[in-house]
């Protein structure tokens, strides 16, 4: 059976009065933040002044809510984007999907002359990569550099981030130019692995430059001037290419402590 | 029979220096800009004070384990921060704001100091009550939901200082932090500092030795990447009393040890 507030003692309560010893007046607010009841009973019993004083309060809270600041609206899309990408990486984006679109429709117009879209598709991501692991497009690369995130779980996010970004455009590329996928794909997943291998040693930014550098003016530039498609880029080099982003992905995987520090 | 046991073997065996440093030596680029420091700070607030070019900041890049020491032995919270061994779990227990604090301009306060929270692993349920403790202790709760960019440089630099200590962290690390507050944010920042201090290890690198004397139970000058004294501020003061250049006690102090390490070395 629950026994209610005697009358007196709440009388007492909400005169103030100096009867009730501490040790009551906590049992009666134990009491009352249980029992409704007797909390009907306090507001009878209150003193026209405190009911004022409440009336008052509440049309003062009333006000505040209609005249006070808007709510914030929670932009989760934003702290999510962040967690997997950086801003910077937008015009980057733009510039791939402009060279990937130049790429199809020169393919589509010389059919004849070396797929671009092909020799193209190796160092799209690169570049991508250097930016979304790079210190000068990061504002905050020195504080997130050192917190436990950083490493193997930050440089997931930002690749497959980058990964998706480029192999979009690609796909479609080589879908409407009627190509074998695994020959723009394959050539990019293992320049990917082979930039994050070396970026942990000599940092992302200068891993790509001299990867892309390299392909260009080894694979690149000499097939668009002798227009002959390259071997390394036939359906011959296919398992090549498979076995190169199949080691380099495992290798950059157990590397991943390489990209915790900064030298 | 029982054996008698003595003080020594009483002693804890297990204590471990919040930063240990021993002949450490870390690289800025090429140049060796921590060059064989000693150094065994315990709990408190340090103040890391030395003229430019003394090789502070890249002290701190090591001490919050984004530079990796090229020599020597660096411990922090008992983990040897020399490999990539235990960094992870070890980054949990640091906070740090760098000299040159980055941050996105369309963030909110909230949504920066919550983004802190998440890269350095925090349970998601303690989050939102470790960002608003944060902020509040700053004195940033009534600008939690402005956009970074609308802030000032006073303010921007209390953000970082929020994001620095959104984990409690065990040691923490701070560079210049004091740059763009006006006085009455510095009286306060002092304040802070002390509270901080009580229960972890706190170091504060700063130009401004004042802010050593006032708000720091240790005082760390460095030269040239080397210590060249470390001791209380009231040492420091009691130094300059005896002579040096500098318009407060402490400043004279100050150039008076760096003075007299250089005419030595």
């Amino acid at each position: 059976m629950t026994e209610h507030i005697p009358t007196p003692s709440l009388t007492s309560y909400t005169a103030n009065a100096r009867d009730l010893d501490d040790a009551t007046v906590w049992a009666v607010e134990v009491h009352l933040e249980n029992c409704a009841e007797c909390r009907a009973k306090l507001a009878e019993l209150a003193a026209p002044p405190l009911l004022t004083l409440l009336d008052d309060v509440q049309v003062m809270i009333d006000r505040g809510v209609r005249t006070g600041p808007e709510p914030v609206r929670r932009r989760t899309w934003r702290r999510l984007a962040h967690r997997w990408a950086v801003w910077s990486v937008i015009p980057w984006v733009t510039l791939v999907f402009s060279a990937v679109l130049a790429a199809f429709l020169l393919d589509r117009e010389f059919p004849q002359r070396p797929s671009l879209v092909l020799l193209l598709a190796p160092v799209a991501p690169l570049a991508g990569l250097a930016i979304a692991w790079s210190r000068r497009s990061d504002p905050a690369w020195e504080i997130t550099v050192g917190t436990p995130r950083a490493g193997l779980e930050m440089l997931f996010r930002r690749t497959v981030v980058v990964l998706a970004t480029v192999l979009a455009p690609l796909a479609v590329a080589g879908w409407r130019l009627d190509m074998n996928p695994t020959l723009w794909l394959l050539p990019s997943l293992a320049f990917t692995a082979a930039t994050l291998l070396l970026g942990g040693l000599i940092g992302v930014t200068r891993a790509a430059a001299l990867l892309s550098a390299g392909w260009l003016l080894a694979v690149a530039l000499p097939a668009i001037l002798t227009s002959d498609l390259p071997v390394v880029v036939r359906p011959a080099s296919l398992p090549v290419w498979a076995l190169a982003a199949l080691v380099g992905a495992a290798l950059a995987v157990l590397r991943a402590g390489d990209h915790r520090r900064v030298n | 029979m029982v054996r008698m046991v003595s003080a020594t073997e009483l002693r804890p065996t297990t204590y471990a220096w919040p930063v240990e440093a021993a002949a450490l030596e870390v690289k800025a680029g090429r140049h060796l800009a921590v060059n064989g420091l000693d150094l065994s700070l315990g709990d408190g607030v340090h103040g890391l004070l030395g003229p430019n070019g003394a090789g502070k900041t890249t002290l701190m890049r090591a001490l919050s384990t984004v530079h990796r020491p090229s020599g020597g032995r660096l411990r922090l919270l008992g983990e040897d921060a020399t490999n990539g061994r235990g960094l992870r779990s070890l980054r949990r227990r640091l906070g740090y704001l760098p000299q040159h604090f980055g941050f996105y301009p369309r963030f909110t306060v909230r949504e920066y100091v919550e983004y802190m929270a998440w890269l350095r692993e925090m349970p998601k349920a303690a989050v939102p009550g470790a960002v608003q403790r944060a902020v509040e202790r700053v004195g940033l709760t009534s600008r939690a939901d402005s956009r970074l960019k609308t802030l000032s440089g006073g303010m921007l630099r209390r953000v970082g200082i929020a994001q620095a200590i959104v984990n409690d962290p065990d040691l923490l690390l701070l560079d210049e932090p004091t740059v763009g507050l006006d006085p009455e944010q510095r009286v306060e920042f002092r304040t802070l500092l002390r509270e901080l201090g009580a229960g972890s290890c706190v170091v504060v690198s700063t130009h401004l030795v004042e802010d050593v004397v006032a708000a720091c139970t240790d005082v760390v000058l460095v030269d040239e990447g080397r210590l060249v004294w470390q001791g209380l501020p009231a040492e420091l003061i009691s130094r300059g009393e005896q002579g040096g250049t500098g318009d407060s006690p402490a400043e004279r102090g100050y150039t008076s040890f760096l003075s007299s390490h250089r005419s030595l070395s």
